[in-house]
Protein backbone atom coordinates (compact mmCIF):
# COMPACT_ATOMS: atom_id res chain seq x y z
CA UNK A 1 0.00 0.00 0.00
CA UNK A 2 1.45 3.35 -0.97
CA UNK A 3 0.95 5.77 1.85
CA UNK A 4 1.34 9.45 1.19
CA UNK A 5 3.55 10.13 4.12
CA UNK A 6 5.83 7.24 3.34
CA UNK A 7 6.22 7.87 -0.37
CA UNK A 8 8.54 10.76 0.34
CA UNK A 9 11.86 10.27 2.02
CA UNK A 10 11.88 13.76 3.54
CA UNK A 11 8.88 12.86 5.70
CA UNK A 12 9.91 10.95 8.82
CA UNK A 13 8.28 7.57 8.62
CA UNK A 14 5.15 7.29 10.69
CA UNK A 15 6.02 10.38 12.73
CA UNK A 16 3.25 11.10 15.18
CA UNK A 17 0.80 8.86 13.39
CA UNK A 18 -1.50 6.44 15.08
CA UNK A 19 -4.19 5.88 12.49
CA UNK A 20 -6.72 3.13 12.67
CA UNK A 21 -4.95 1.10 10.08
CA UNK A 22 -1.71 0.81 11.97
CA UNK A 23 -1.02 -2.89 12.37
CA UNK A 24 -0.84 -4.36 15.85
CA UNK A 25 1.45 -7.32 15.27
CA UNK A 26 0.86 -9.00 18.63
CA UNK A 27 -2.89 -9.08 18.25
CA UNK A 28 -4.81 -11.88 16.63
CA UNK A 29 -8.15 -10.18 16.16
CA UNK A 30 -9.80 -13.14 14.45
CA UNK A 31 -8.96 -15.26 17.46
CA UNK A 32 -10.18 -12.56 19.87
CA UNK A 33 -13.47 -12.29 18.01
CA UNK A 34 -13.90 -16.07 18.03
CA UNK A 35 -13.30 -16.09 21.80
CA UNK A 36 -15.84 -13.30 22.37
CA UNK A 37 -18.44 -15.11 20.29
CA UNK A 38 -17.72 -18.30 22.22
CA UNK A 39 -18.62 -16.51 25.45
CA UNK A 40 -15.49 -14.71 26.62
CA UNK A 41 -17.28 -11.41 26.09
CA UNK A 42 -14.98 -9.42 28.35
CA UNK A 43 -12.27 -9.66 25.70
CA UNK A 44 -14.27 -7.10 23.75
CA UNK A 45 -12.70 -4.38 25.92
CA UNK A 46 -9.28 -5.37 24.61
CA UNK A 47 -10.44 -5.85 21.05
CA UNK A 48 -11.63 -2.27 20.69
CA UNK A 49 -8.93 -0.50 22.71
CA UNK A 50 -6.72 0.42 19.71
CA UNK A 51 -9.71 1.98 17.93
CA UNK A 52 -11.16 4.18 20.66
CA UNK A 53 -9.45 7.30 19.38
CA UNK A 54 -10.15 6.68 15.70
CA UNK A 55 -13.85 6.07 16.22
CA UNK A 56 -14.13 9.23 18.29
CA UNK A 57 -12.29 11.27 15.63
CA UNK A 58 -14.68 10.03 12.94
CA UNK A 59 -17.65 10.81 15.13
CA UNK A 60 -16.40 14.27 16.07
CA UNK A 61 -15.70 15.31 12.52
CA UNK A 62 -19.31 14.54 11.70
CA UNK A 63 -21.13 15.67 14.82
CA UNK A 64 -18.91 18.73 15.42
CA UNK A 65 -19.53 18.76 19.15
CA UNK A 66 -17.98 16.60 21.84
CA UNK A 67 -21.05 15.25 23.66
CA UNK A 68 -22.72 14.05 20.43
CA UNK A 69 -19.43 12.63 19.17
CA UNK A 70 -19.01 10.66 22.38
CA UNK A 71 -22.56 9.35 22.14
CA UNK A 72 -22.01 8.25 18.56
CA UNK A 73 -18.71 6.59 19.45
CA UNK A 74 -20.28 4.68 22.38
CA UNK A 75 -23.23 3.64 20.28
CA UNK A 76 -20.95 2.44 17.47
CA UNK A 77 -18.95 0.26 19.86
CA UNK A 78 -22.15 -1.13 21.39
CA UNK A 79 -23.61 -1.91 17.98
CA UNK A 80 -20.40 -3.58 16.89
CA UNK A 81 -20.57 -5.75 20.03
CA UNK A 82 -24.19 -6.71 19.42
CA UNK A 83 -23.57 -7.44 15.76
CA UNK A 84 -20.20 -9.12 16.18
CA UNK A 85 -21.61 -12.46 15.03
CA UNK A 86 -22.37 -10.80 11.66
CA UNK A 87 -18.73 -9.91 11.17
CA UNK A 88 -17.50 -12.45 8.68
CA UNK A 89 -13.94 -11.38 8.40
CA UNK A 90 -14.03 -10.51 4.68
CA UNK A 91 -12.89 -7.04 5.66
CA UNK A 92 -10.68 -6.06 8.57
CA UNK A 93 -12.39 -5.50 11.89
CA UNK A 94 -11.30 -1.84 11.75
CA UNK A 95 -12.98 -1.35 8.35
CA UNK A 96 -16.17 -2.94 9.61
CA UNK A 97 -16.11 -0.86 12.79
CA UNK A 98 -15.64 2.35 10.88
CA UNK A 99 -18.61 1.56 8.62
CA UNK A 100 -20.74 1.14 11.73
CA UNK A 101 -19.46 4.46 13.10
CA UNK A 102 -20.21 6.26 9.85
CA UNK A 103 -23.71 4.83 9.68
CA UNK A 104 -24.35 5.80 13.27
CA UNK A 105 -23.13 9.37 12.67
CA UNK A 106 -25.13 9.71 9.47
CA UNK A 107 -28.36 8.45 10.98
CA UNK A 108 -27.89 10.66 14.05
CA UNK A 109 -27.42 13.70 11.80
CA UNK A 110 -30.46 12.74 9.77
CA UNK A 111 -32.55 12.53 12.92
CA UNK A 112 -31.23 15.85 14.22
CA UNK A 113 -31.66 17.84 11.08
CA UNK A 114 -34.63 18.73 8.94
CA UNK A 115 -32.21 19.75 6.19
CA UNK A 116 -31.85 16.80 3.81
CA UNK A 117 -28.47 15.15 3.63
CA UNK A 118 -26.54 15.53 0.41
CA UNK A 119 -28.09 13.33 -2.21
CA UNK A 120 -26.21 11.16 -4.64
CA UNK A 121 -27.24 13.51 -7.45
CA UNK A 122 -24.94 16.10 -6.02
CA UNK A 123 -22.11 13.61 -6.14
CA UNK A 124 -22.28 13.34 -9.88
CA UNK A 125 -21.15 16.96 -10.07
CA UNK A 126 -17.71 15.80 -8.94
CA UNK A 127 -16.10 16.56 -12.28
CA UNK A 128 -15.76 20.28 -11.47
CA UNK A 129 -12.27 21.63 -11.17
CA UNK A 130 -10.85 22.88 -7.89
CA UNK A 131 -8.03 25.35 -8.10
CA UNK A 132 -5.56 25.14 -5.26
CA UNK A 133 -4.21 28.16 -3.39
CA UNK A 134 -1.35 29.50 -5.48
CA UNK A 135 1.96 29.96 -3.72
CA UNK A 136 5.48 30.68 -4.86
CA UNK A 137 7.15 28.73 -2.09
CA UNK A 138 6.21 26.69 0.93
CA UNK A 139 8.03 26.60 4.21
CA UNK A 140 7.26 23.29 5.87
CA UNK A 141 5.04 23.62 8.94
CA UNK A 142 6.65 21.25 11.46
CA UNK A 143 4.45 18.90 13.45
CA UNK A 144 5.49 20.75 16.63
CA UNK A 145 3.20 23.53 15.44
CA UNK A 146 0.36 21.24 16.52
CA UNK A 147 1.25 21.97 20.13
CA UNK A 148 -0.54 25.23 19.48
CA UNK A 149 -4.26 25.13 20.02
CA UNK A 150 -5.07 27.56 17.22
CA UNK A 151 -3.26 25.39 14.68
CA UNK A 152 -5.19 22.30 15.78
CA UNK A 153 -8.41 24.28 15.65
CA UNK A 154 -7.95 25.49 12.07
CA UNK A 155 -7.22 21.93 10.92
CA UNK A 156 -10.32 20.52 12.61
CA UNK A 157 -12.35 23.41 11.23
CA UNK A 158 -11.11 22.80 7.67
CA UNK A 159 -12.04 19.11 7.87
CA UNK A 160 -15.44 20.16 9.18
CA UNK A 161 -15.91 22.48 6.21
CA UNK A 162 -15.64 19.61 3.74
CA UNK A 163 -18.98 18.17 2.72
CA UNK A 164 -19.57 14.72 4.27
CA UNK A 165 -18.73 12.85 1.06
CA UNK A 166 -15.27 14.35 0.89
CA UNK A 167 -14.73 14.40 4.65
CA UNK A 168 -15.27 10.67 5.08
CA UNK A 169 -12.85 9.79 2.28
CA UNK A 170 -10.19 12.16 3.63
CA UNK A 171 -10.59 10.84 7.16
CA UNK A 172 -10.31 7.21 6.16
CA UNK A 173 -7.48 7.59 3.70
CA UNK A 174 -5.37 10.36 5.21
CA UNK A 175 -6.17 10.23 8.90
CA UNK A 176 -6.78 6.52 9.41
CA UNK A 177 -4.40 5.40 6.67
CA UNK A 178 -6.82 3.04 5.00
CA UNK A 179 -5.76 1.96 1.52
CA UNK A 180 -7.84 3.10 -1.46
CA UNK A 181 -9.46 -0.36 -1.54
CA UNK A 182 -10.23 -0.42 2.19
CA UNK A 183 -11.71 3.08 1.98
CA UNK A 184 -13.87 1.92 -0.92
CA UNK A 185 -15.03 -1.12 1.07
CA UNK A 186 -15.85 0.90 4.19
CA UNK A 187 -17.88 3.43 2.20
CA UNK A 188 -19.32 0.96 -0.34
CA UNK A 189 -18.11 3.02 -3.28
CA UNK A 190 -15.66 2.18 -6.07
CA UNK A 191 -11.90 2.76 -5.74
CA UNK A 192 -12.17 5.20 -8.66
CA UNK A 193 -14.70 7.30 -6.75
CA UNK A 194 -12.43 7.23 -3.69
CA UNK A 195 -9.57 8.66 -5.77
CA UNK A 196 -11.70 11.41 -7.28
CA UNK A 197 -13.12 12.46 -3.92
CA UNK A 198 -9.76 12.23 -2.21
CA UNK A 199 -8.18 14.47 -4.81
CA UNK A 200 -10.89 17.06 -4.39
CA UNK A 201 -10.80 16.82 -0.60
CA UNK A 202 -7.04 17.34 -0.53
CA UNK A 203 -7.27 20.29 -2.92
CA UNK A 204 -10.02 21.87 -0.82
CA UNK A 205 -7.92 21.41 2.30
CA UNK A 206 -4.90 22.96 0.58
CA UNK A 207 -6.99 25.86 -0.68
CA UNK A 208 -8.37 26.64 2.75
CA UNK A 209 -5.34 25.85 4.87
CA UNK A 210 -2.29 26.91 2.89
CA UNK A 211 -2.97 30.65 3.26
CA UNK A 212 -3.70 30.19 6.97
CA UNK A 213 -0.72 27.95 7.70
CA UNK A 214 1.77 29.87 5.60
CA UNK A 215 2.88 31.88 8.57
CA UNK A 216 2.47 29.16 11.16
CA UNK A 217 6.15 28.35 11.49
CA UNK A 218 7.23 28.83 15.07
CA UNK A 219 9.28 31.95 15.53
CA UNK A 220 12.96 31.44 15.66
CA UNK A 221 14.34 31.64 19.15
CA UNK A 222 17.06 34.17 19.54
CA UNK A 223 19.54 33.98 22.34
CA UNK A 224 20.30 37.29 23.86
CA UNK A 225 23.81 38.05 24.96
CA UNK A 226 23.64 40.31 27.91
CA UNK B 1 5.23 16.21 -24.16
CA UNK B 2 4.76 19.16 -21.84
CA UNK B 3 1.81 19.58 -19.53
CA UNK B 4 0.34 22.74 -18.07
CA UNK B 5 -0.03 23.63 -14.41
CA UNK B 6 -3.78 22.97 -14.43
CA UNK B 7 -3.22 19.42 -15.59
CA UNK B 8 -0.51 18.86 -13.02
CA UNK B 9 -2.90 19.87 -10.23
CA UNK B 10 -5.23 17.06 -11.30
CA UNK B 11 -2.44 14.56 -10.75
CA UNK B 12 -1.15 15.82 -7.40
CA UNK B 13 -3.21 13.55 -5.18
CA UNK B 14 -2.24 10.43 -7.15
CA UNK B 15 1.34 11.67 -7.27
CA UNK B 16 1.38 11.90 -3.47
CA UNK B 17 -0.01 8.37 -3.28
CA UNK B 18 2.57 7.22 -5.81
CA UNK B 19 -0.19 5.72 -7.94
CA UNK B 20 0.47 7.40 -11.29
CA UNK B 21 1.64 5.43 -14.31
CA UNK B 22 5.42 5.73 -14.82
CA UNK B 23 4.89 7.90 -17.93
CA UNK B 24 2.56 10.37 -16.22
CA UNK B 25 4.73 10.46 -13.13
CA UNK B 26 7.69 11.35 -15.30
CA UNK B 27 5.71 14.17 -16.97
CA UNK B 28 4.61 15.55 -13.61
CA UNK B 29 8.11 15.33 -12.20
CA UNK B 30 9.58 17.17 -15.14
CA UNK B 31 7.02 19.93 -14.73
CA UNK B 32 7.68 20.18 -11.00
CA UNK B 33 11.39 20.60 -11.59
CA UNK B 34 10.92 23.96 -13.25
CA UNK B 35 7.57 25.19 -11.87
CA UNK B 36 7.91 26.73 -8.44
CA UNK B 37 4.17 27.32 -8.09
CA UNK B 38 3.23 23.66 -8.66
CA UNK B 39 6.08 22.56 -6.41
CA UNK B 40 4.80 24.83 -3.65
CA UNK B 41 1.27 23.49 -4.13
CA UNK B 42 2.56 19.93 -3.90
CA UNK B 43 4.69 20.66 -0.82
CA UNK B 44 1.86 22.46 0.96
CA UNK B 45 -0.63 19.68 0.16
CA UNK B 46 1.75 17.01 1.42
CA UNK B 47 2.49 19.03 4.54
CA UNK B 48 -1.22 19.48 5.23
CA UNK B 49 -1.86 15.74 4.77
CA UNK B 50 0.88 14.96 7.29
CA UNK B 51 -0.42 17.50 9.81
CA UNK B 52 -4.01 16.32 9.42
CA UNK B 53 -2.97 12.76 10.22
CA UNK B 54 -1.24 13.74 13.45
CA UNK B 55 -2.89 12.37 16.53
CA UNK B 56 -2.73 15.68 18.34
CA UNK B 57 -5.24 17.30 15.98
CA UNK B 58 -8.26 15.71 17.65
CA UNK B 59 -8.28 15.83 21.43
CA UNK B 60 -10.17 13.19 23.37
CA UNK B 61 -12.50 14.45 26.10
CA UNK B 62 -11.25 13.73 29.61
CA UNK B 63 -12.70 10.46 30.88
CA UNK B 64 -13.89 9.35 27.42
CA UNK B 65 -12.24 5.95 27.60
CA UNK B 66 -13.43 5.25 31.15
CA UNK B 67 -17.02 6.16 30.28
CA UNK B 68 -16.88 4.03 27.15
CA UNK B 69 -15.62 0.94 28.97
CA UNK B 70 -18.11 1.43 31.80
CA UNK B 71 -20.94 1.46 29.26
CA UNK B 72 -19.54 -1.57 27.51
CA UNK B 73 -19.21 -3.39 30.83
CA UNK B 74 -22.92 -2.79 31.46
CA UNK B 75 -23.79 -4.16 28.05
CA UNK B 76 -21.52 -7.16 28.44
CA UNK B 77 -22.98 -7.90 31.85
CA UNK B 78 -26.56 -7.75 30.70
CA UNK B 79 -25.60 -9.90 27.72
CA UNK B 80 -24.11 -12.49 30.07
CA UNK B 81 -27.21 -12.38 32.26
CA UNK B 82 -29.40 -12.98 29.20
CA UNK B 83 -27.25 -15.92 28.12
CA UNK B 84 -27.44 -17.45 31.62
CA UNK B 85 -31.21 -17.03 31.64
CA UNK B 86 -31.55 -18.58 28.17
CA UNK B 87 -29.50 -21.57 29.18
CA UNK B 88 -31.73 -22.05 32.19
CA UNK B 89 -29.20 -21.41 34.98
Amino acid sequence: MAITRRAHPETPEGAGLTGMNVEHPDRDEAQMIAAILAGDTRQYHELIRPYERSVYKMALSFMKNEPDAEDVAQEAFLKAFRKLADFRGQAKFSTWLISITLNEARSRLRRQSTVPMESLDQVTGEGGHISPALLRDWREVPSEALERKEIRAILVEAIGHLSPLYREVLLLRDVEEFSIEETATALTITPGTVKVRLHRARMMMQKELAPKLKNANPRRRWFQWS
Amino acid sequence: MVIECKHVWNYLSDYLDDSLSPETKELVQRHLEHCEICSAILDSTRNIVVLTADDRVFELPIGYSERLHARLAQEIESNEARTRKDSGD
